[in-house]
């Protein structure tokens, strides 16, 4: 068991057992005034004070039993070989946390009604604190988040990381680039300016396109025949709280999966000859 | 009693008893530990959809409803009308659109001389400005005495009829009359190229040959 798990990081091994003598120069070294070699209250503090973090660590991993999960993610060995082109994954997971922070802030003074939207979408952009840039980092980061998307799915494909055992990865994969589209989607209506609007109204009404369900499908999308305020409310909502949870809950499959296959080397590294040798006998 | 591995030659038996479950009482059809996990995911059953088809509901609801409001609203004086030009007027089709979804009306006297007599129990004719092939807004343009889309390039005539483009029907117009010297107008409707009318309709939803039976009306309209 403990051969398959890779060993402890330095500073996560228990310390050695301290000597009296140790103790007592610490006590020196803090207070000038200790006696002699029994320890100081200015060692005592220090000693806990270092002991503190370990035993902080000690306290969790004893009742959730999480170190060897951690070190099995954290520590695992890579494939030679493997390269920054790996990172685009991890990229798009920072784009989306970044997405949900400075969503979760712009939610706080964003009224999501066909009065008011627009206003305080001008409100946040001109007037609150740093809100220009909350507000820029969230429009832009969406476009970063997409690119990053496709790049790692690029990456995926040329490297033939799709592959058996890793089918359900690339399909789960598609679905969470499909949600984060529809995200794209249904956040350019917000600000509720001319753009979003007629933007929209031509998104809905290609699904009004589709044959037999499409006026179905368009009337779902605006909640009625009309484009109005029950359109936007619904496209908050979907923008706000369905989308991000089942992205939220795909990224934990996603990860799941990577932890547990692992990544794969380059297609450019062969097999070693010895290892196909021995293999071959 | 040991329990005989099930003879799948023979056809299963329907007491309890007869199988041999641990715990099986005389006349039982059903164990009771079976009975227990199906009690237990129907109730779980029964609180999901509980919640599920209520909230389903909530959000399908407007599907089903009329949305459209049925109020005439006032576009001006008649003698502000002609029967040779458009008159742009501006309005909300739902009151709660916002700034962002006012619609444009483009209103001109019924012409007897040129007109369809398909529409002529309308005094006026009044010209939605989506356009029919994805609700982009059109423009009349007076020099060309033609709507043009500024999107992909949809062009109608005068009466709103397609001439060229993308659309696929001609554009929507809305129920006029007048009451007191002033021109309103009511509910929008969908036209086909013979200008025939129909429930409104989504921009793209072919009127026309046999593309018509693929886009059905809606309840909602």
């Amino acid at each position: 068991m403990s051969k398959l798990t890779p060993p402890l990081p330095k500073w996560l091994r228990p310390a050695p057992t301290r000597t009296h003598e140790d103790e007592g120069v610490a006590a020196d070294d803090g207070a000038p005034g200790g006696n002699g070699g029994e320890p100081g209250r200015a060692g005592k503090v220090r000693e806990s004070a270092a002991e503190g973090s370990a035993n902080v660590v000690g306290w969790l991993d004893e009742r959730s039993g999480i170190s060897p999960i951690v070190r099995a993610q954290f520590y695992r060995k890579v494939p030679k070989g493997t390269n920054w082109f790996y990172t685009l994954g991890s990229a798009t997971l920072f784009a989306f946390v970044s997405q949900a922070v400075t969503g979760v802030f712009l939610a706080m003074y964003y009224e999501p009604d066909t009065s008011r939207a627009y206003e305080s979408a001008a409100h946040i952009t001109n007037e609150v604190f740093l809100g220009e840039l909350v507000r820029g980092m969230h429009r832009w980061g969406s476009t970063v988040m997409i690119i990053l998307i496709f790049l790692h799915m690029a990456r995926t494909f040329v490297f033939g990381a799709y592959k058996y055992p890793r089918e359900l990865q690339w399909v789960i994969g598609v679905v969470l680039l499909v949600l984060t589209l529809a995200m794209g989607l249904t956040g350019y209506l917000l600000p509720f300016d001319q753009r979003s609007f007629w933007a929209t109204t031509v998104a809905v009404n290609l699904n009004a396109s589709a044959p037999v369900i499409g006026p179905y499908l368009a009337d779902f999308m605006r909640g009625g025949a009309e484009f109005g305020a029950a359109s936007l409310a619904r496209f908050y909502a979907l923008h706000m709280l369905a989308i991000p949870g089942l992205i939220a809950a795909l990224i934990g499959a996603h990860l799941y999966l990577v932890a547990k296959l692992g990544t794969t080397a380059p297609p450019w590294l062969k097999a070693e000859k010895k290892a196909l040798r021995q293999e071959g006998i | 009693m040991p329990s005989q591995p099930p003879d799948s030659s023979k056809p299963k038996p329907r007491y309890t008893l007869d199988e041999g479950a641990p715990g099986a009482f005389e006349g039982e059809t059903v164990t009771r530990r079976k009975f227990m996990t199906g009690g237990a995911m129907a109730i779980g059953g029964v609180a999901t959809a509980a919640f599920g088809l209520p909230a389903l509901g909530f959000a399908l609801g407007p599907q089903f409803e009329d949305g459209t409001p049925d109020r005439w609203q006032d576009m001006g004086p008649e003698g502000e009308f002609s029967v040779s030009t458009y008159v742009p007027k501006v309005m909300n089709i739902v009151a709660d659109a916002g700034e962002a979804g006012k619609h444009t009306v483009y209103i001109r006297k019924f012409d007897p001389k040129r007109d369809s007599k398909r529409n002529a129990d309308l005094p006026y004719v009044a010209i939605s400005n989506r356009c029919a092939h994805l609700g982009c807004p059109v423009r009349y343009i007076q020099a060309s005495k033609r709507f043009v889309c500024p999107c992909h390039g949809g062009v109608y005539e005068f009466e709103g009829k397609v001439e060229g483009g993308p659309p696929v029907r001609p554009l929507d117009r809305f129920y006029t009359r007048v009451r007191g010297g002033r021109v309103e107008v009511g509910e929008r409707f969908s036209l086909n190229s013979e200008l025939r009318r129909f429930s409104v309709r989504d921009p793209s939803n072919h009127l026309d040959g046999p593309w018509q039976y693929l886009y059905p009306s809606r309840p909602s309209t």
